[in-house]
């Protein structure tokens, strides 16, 4: 096409009496920005690449550059924004559906900001963490609904077998092949230190990575790639994935392009072929057939290890849970719309789902008023941003949370949102060689474990600022939560008062 | 003794250790004054290979320094585990450079022949390249 | 154990070394017949021209004698071995007894007959702090040099002269500067840029008379010049050796451990010939790291323990006025060039093997991993020539090499 109607979305903004032309913007731009003009003997840039990763301002020793938003504008208009017209332009250039990385940047609410957390003053006084016990652990899975005792009179407490977590948080599915090798591994070595569970994805389980078996949740999605019984075996807790907050009731796609090396391996499929998800499990048509395979992975494993299935936060989604409570999943994994993607439609993403407070609360509200609360634990995900959110979460009836973006975000994401470019300037969303280096585990995990022993600290202080030593007591305590700036039908499904109430 | 060695499956070849360590043997405090249009003057180089492999390379402090054994004015010498380069001494004959296995002495801006004396010499305690390090491609350890 | 040393330069030092590595503690005497102990001989030419103090010129503070248990004899000469006694005889006719003895006597200048010679008041040669001094004293900026010599040691005389003195010319039978060490190509190079510094040329001829202050040259040219300075070639310094009964060729022939063919005697530096790596011949190689290391090699044998040298190889690095030539190895084999205005490099390979190289210009840039290469006989099919020929870098080597070289301890 002879125009060019897509015009630069950001402005590299480079101070030259600061630049030094060492040029290491121009080696760690992956997008080609940034170029060393001998002619003018300056850094120049090509604007219209930058995808405001960072990754140079990040790296520039002299702290020459920054990237602002282009005030470039169209015509004003509140109906017709810029970025409508855009995309407008994109699809009558290339026919094509508008793909997009990563959680909706829509602005719609965000519940765990219109949620306030309760503290004790004078009555049932608020407990120091620092000076007394304070419990974060939990155990996931089907809790018995009483107490079974064996011949001598003890206590059975395995039951069923349980995931023991040292903090209510785990790293959600992202698969190898969406990120790299080198994010996988600062995953699964965070985990063991931590003494959480990271989750494969769809892509199998590379085999380097078994040795972090205990620490791992080995996930079976419509594909089925990389499945195999030592797959199985090699895990903590297996998932089914039924359905994904950022892109629900469609299946995934990568391309043959990222089909290579060990990544074609680990998923089973041959180099350059497409990876391609449908969109249902075709063997999944009720809760009947769901249980089916929730069985068949039991059966598979000698009922030693639990089984998650995790659904997308939709419309219905507490129905659904309630069935998905009696397919005999020990687990519940909801995924709310905000929760990320590498890749997805960028329609979808932004408008199909609902938000995962309020499907983390009637999911709860159902599943007790049914009495089956306690068959299944539920584990919430879908854009947990911090320690709060955890605590907000648990208090409205969760076990535990998945965490995926904010681990991405410690392992130096900027949220650029261009995961599907496979360009990934900080060696995460990307299987190009010299990018994944970017990405050195034994300084990626040291950032998880910080970041998740950053916010059970957190946690603590919160917890015993309401009195309570455990999250056994938080959950589902939602006497801790006051509502402000909502309607008195989202207080409702959330099950909360009003602030000053 | 700690040496600066090189994990070279993690170098990224941004050549940020060059600049840090030209600014910290600059007797500037700035880097912009250190280096902005002047020509590099580091003691440690980054050698890029097409193939993606990137790696730095500096004095290896040796334990059987064939630069001393070559140097023809004395200014070459042992202080503890570390060798040093004698200012004072050199007369820029290019012996050591003829030596060196490594490639790792070069000509300073002072006419004298420099090399890395792992930041000893300019007051730190962690040499500027490895704590500038982005990916830990060198590090400053016991080996 | 009596260890003892005769001569006091890189060689001696190097045996020091190799001692003191092994045993701490036993007496060291160090012979000398110049009037200072170690010092940087070819440092000489760099406190003329003012690069180098002459304070600085010591390798070693007095105090490293005293601390090291060295007793320094200077001003005296050896006249005599007697290897069956293991004794010395010194010309004042003191004898010093040893265990173990080093000879270390380095080289003098060699001066052929040439007639008319006698008639020269001021000539010179230049190797030794004393040979500076003399010259220092006899030239000013009136005076006209003439250099007989166009090696090593006449240029270096002439660069280290050139601003004190009114003319420089050099003579040299040779057609061309630094015959031994350069090719054709790189000596034209050196030449050039030698002249345009002011320095004259005459060369593939000689002085056939000297007058007082004249030389007439078989092209019959006559120079006038003040100071003469004679640096035609030198000679192994092995007489003492060779009356002691000690096998020599035209230096004291050693093996790779520093031995002479006499027991408890060895011998390092410019005085002896060793197997050459790249020639596998017996040759002397008066270089200073090969002084250095086969008197460190010497030192530890005679200590005592085991070492063996065995890479010995050529290597110069020869600067005249800030521009620089880097040497190795031997020039046989086929030859490569590479150049372009601002840099010249010439290799020599046989049998998959760098046997030696000449760089200039920019080309002497991180030189010794070319060095490395003649002297570890790497086999150039081992590693990516193509690239290494071009630029020196450990990047042509294999990574399990890399490793080795920068991921641990060397």
């Amino acid at each position: 096409m002879a125009i060019n109607y897509i015009y630069p979305e950001y402005e590299v903004v480079r101070n030259y009496d600061r630049c030094i032309s060492c040029r290491v913007c121009e080696r760690q731009c992956a997008n080609l920005v940034h170029h060393y003009d001998t002619k003018r003997g300056k850094m120049i840039c090509d604007e219209s690449k930058c995808v405001a990763c960072h990754r140079c301002v990040a790296l520039c020793p002299t702290r020459a550059l920054k990237i602002v938003k282009s005030d470039h504008t169209f015509k004003e208009n509140a109906n017709w924004t810029g970025e409508k017209i855009t995309n407008i332009y994109r699809q009558a250039e290339s026919g094509g559906v508008l793909l997009a990385s990563m959680g909706t940047p829509k602005n719609y609410p965000v519940y765990w900001d219109k949620i306030l957390i309760n503290a004790s003053q004078v009555t049932n006084p608020s407990i120091d963490p620092l000076r007394e016990p304070m419990e974060t652990k939990v155990f996931l899975g089907h809790k018995n609904d009483k107490i079974v005792r064996d011949q001598y009179g003890r206590i059975k407490c395995d039951e069923t077998p349980q995931l023991e977590l040292q903090v209510p948080v785990m790293f959600s599915a992202m698969s190898y092949g969406s990120i790299s090798y080198n994010a996988h591994k600062s995953l699964a070595m965070a985990s063991k230190k931590l003494g959480i569970y990271y989750n494969t994805g769809e892509g199998g389980l590379h085999e380097d990575f078994y040795e972090y078996g205990p620490n791992t949740i080995v996930q079976i999605a419509s594909g089925r790639f990389g499945v195999h019984p030592d797959y199985l075996k090699a895990g903590a807790a297996l998932e089914i994935k039924m359905g994904q907050g950022a892109k629900p009731g469609i299946g995934g796609h990568l391309p043959g392009a990222k089909i290579v090396g060990d990544v074609s391996k680990t998923r089973m499929i041959p180099e350059g072929s497409d990876a391609i998800s449908p969109a249902p499990h075709h063997d999944i048509y009720s809760i009947e057939d769901l249980r089916q395979l929730v069985y068949t992975l039991k059966e598979a494993t000698n009922y030693t290890k639990p089984v998650i299935v995790k659904i997308a936060a939709v419309h219905n989604v507490s129905a659904i849970a309630s069935g998905v409570a009696r397919s005999g999943a020990d687990i519940i994994a909801i995924d709310g719309f905000r929760g990320g993607t590498g890749a997805a439609p960028a329609a979808i993403r932004d408008n199909v789902g609902i938000p995962i407070e309020l499907a983390l609360a009637s999911v709860d509200k159902r599943l007790r008023d049914e009495g089956i609360r306690n068959d299944v634990s539920l584990v919430v995900g879908g854009s947990i941003r911090s320690s709060a959110d955890i605590v907000k979460a648990i208090a409205l009836g969760a076990d535990a949370v998945y965490i995926a973006t904010s681990a991405l975000i410690a392992l130096g994401c900027h949220l650029c949102r261009s995961c599907h470019s496979g360009r990934c300037n900080w060696g995460i969303a990307t299987q190009r060689p010299d990018l994944v280096k970017r990405l050195n585990p034994e300084i990626g995990s040291e950032k998880l474990v910080n970041l998740i022993h950053a916010w059970q600290h957190e946690i603590k202080e919160m917890m015993g600022g309401m009195g309570i030593n455990s999250i056994e007591a938080l959950r589902g305590n939602r006497a801790m939560l006051r509502g402000i700036g909502l309607t008195r039908e989202e207080l409702d499904i959330l099950g909360i008062k009003h602030a000053g109430e | 003794m700690k040496r600066v060695y090189v994990n070279e499956e993690w170098c990224l070849g941004c050549h940020l250790c060059e600049y840090n360590c030209a600014f910290a043997n600059s007797n500037e405090d700035d880097m912009i004054l250190a280096c902005k249009d002047k020509s590099l003057d580091a003691r440690i180089t980054i050698e890029d290979r097409d193939d993606g492999v990137h790696f730095a390379v500096n004095c290896r402090e040796c334990k059987d320094p064939l630069c001393l054994k070559s140097c023809i004015a004395g200014a070459i010498f042992r202080d503890g585990d570390m060798i040093r380069i004698d200012k004072d001494r050199c007369v820029l004959c290019y012996s050591c450079i003829m030596a060196c296995p490594y490639g790792a002495l070069r000509p300073t801006k002072e006419k004298v022949m420099g090399k890395c004396e792992l930041c000893t010499d300019n007051g730190r305690k962690t040499p500027a390249c490895v704590e500038g390090c982005p990916n830990k491609a060198i590090v400053f350890e016991e080996r | 154990m009596e260890y003892v040393i005769i001569g006091n330069s890189y060689a001696a030092l190097g045996c020091i070394n190799g001692i003191r590595s092994v045993d701490k503690t036993s007496h060291i005497t160090m012979i000398t017949k110049e009037h200072y102990p170690s010092y940087a001989r070819p440092v000489i030419s760099y406190v003329l021209c003012g690069k180098a103090k002459e304070e600085n010129i010591y390798l070693r503070p007095q105090e490293f004698y005293e601390e090291n248990n060295i007793t320094v004899l200077t001003d005296s000469e050896v006249v005599q071995i007697n290897p069956e006694a293991h004794l010395l005889k010194l010309s004042n006719g003191n004898d010093v007894s040893y265990d173990k003895l080093l000879i270390a006597t380095g080289s003098s200048p060699f001066i052929p007959p040439m007639k008319g010679l006698e008639n020269v008041k001021d000539k010179f040669s230049f190797m030794t702090l004393d040979d500076m001094k003399s010259v220092e004293k006899a030239v000013n900026k009136k005076k006209n040099v003439l250099i007989i010599g166009a090696g090593l040691i006449g240029l270096k005389a002439a660069e280290g002269l050139l601003e004190r003195v009114k003319s420089i010319t050099v003579v040299d039978l040779a057609p061309r500067v630094l015959p031994s060490i350069l090719d054709e190509e790189a000596s034209k190079i050196v030449q050039k840029e030698l002249e345009d510094k002011g320095i004259k040329f005459h060369l593939g001829c000689s002085a056939s008379e000297f007058k007082e202050n004249s030389a007439i040259l078989t092209t019959n040219e006559e120079i006038s010049f003040d100071v003469l300075i004679l640096a035609v070639g030198v000679r192994p310094n092995i007489k003492l050796a060779k009356d002691a009964g000690i096998e020599c060729g035209r230096g004291i022939i050693v093996d790779d451990m520093s031995r002479t063919s006499s027991p408890d005697i060895y011998a390092a530096g410019d005085v002896c010939e060793q197997k050459e790596l790249t020639l596998k011949e017996n040759r002397i190689i008066a270089i200073i790291p090969n002084a250095t290391l086969q008197g460190e090699t010497a030192g530890v044998n005679m200590a005592g323990e085991e070492k063996h040298f065995t890479n010995p190889v050529a290597m110069n690095a020869i600067g005249f006025f800030g521009s620089h030539i880097i040497t190795a190895g031997t020039y046989t084999g086929e030859a490569e060039v590479i150049s372009d205005e601002s840099f010249y490099k010439k290799f020599f390979i046989k049998d998959d093997k760098l046997k030696g190289f000449i760089l200039m210009g920019r080309a002497v840039d991180r030189a010794g991993i070319y060095t490395a290469v003649v002297r570890n006989e790497t086999s150039l099919s081992s590693i990516d020539w193509n690239t290494l020929k071009e630029k020196p870098s450990l990047a042509a080597f294999a990574l399990k090499e890399r490793k080795s070289m920068l991921a641990k301890e060397v």
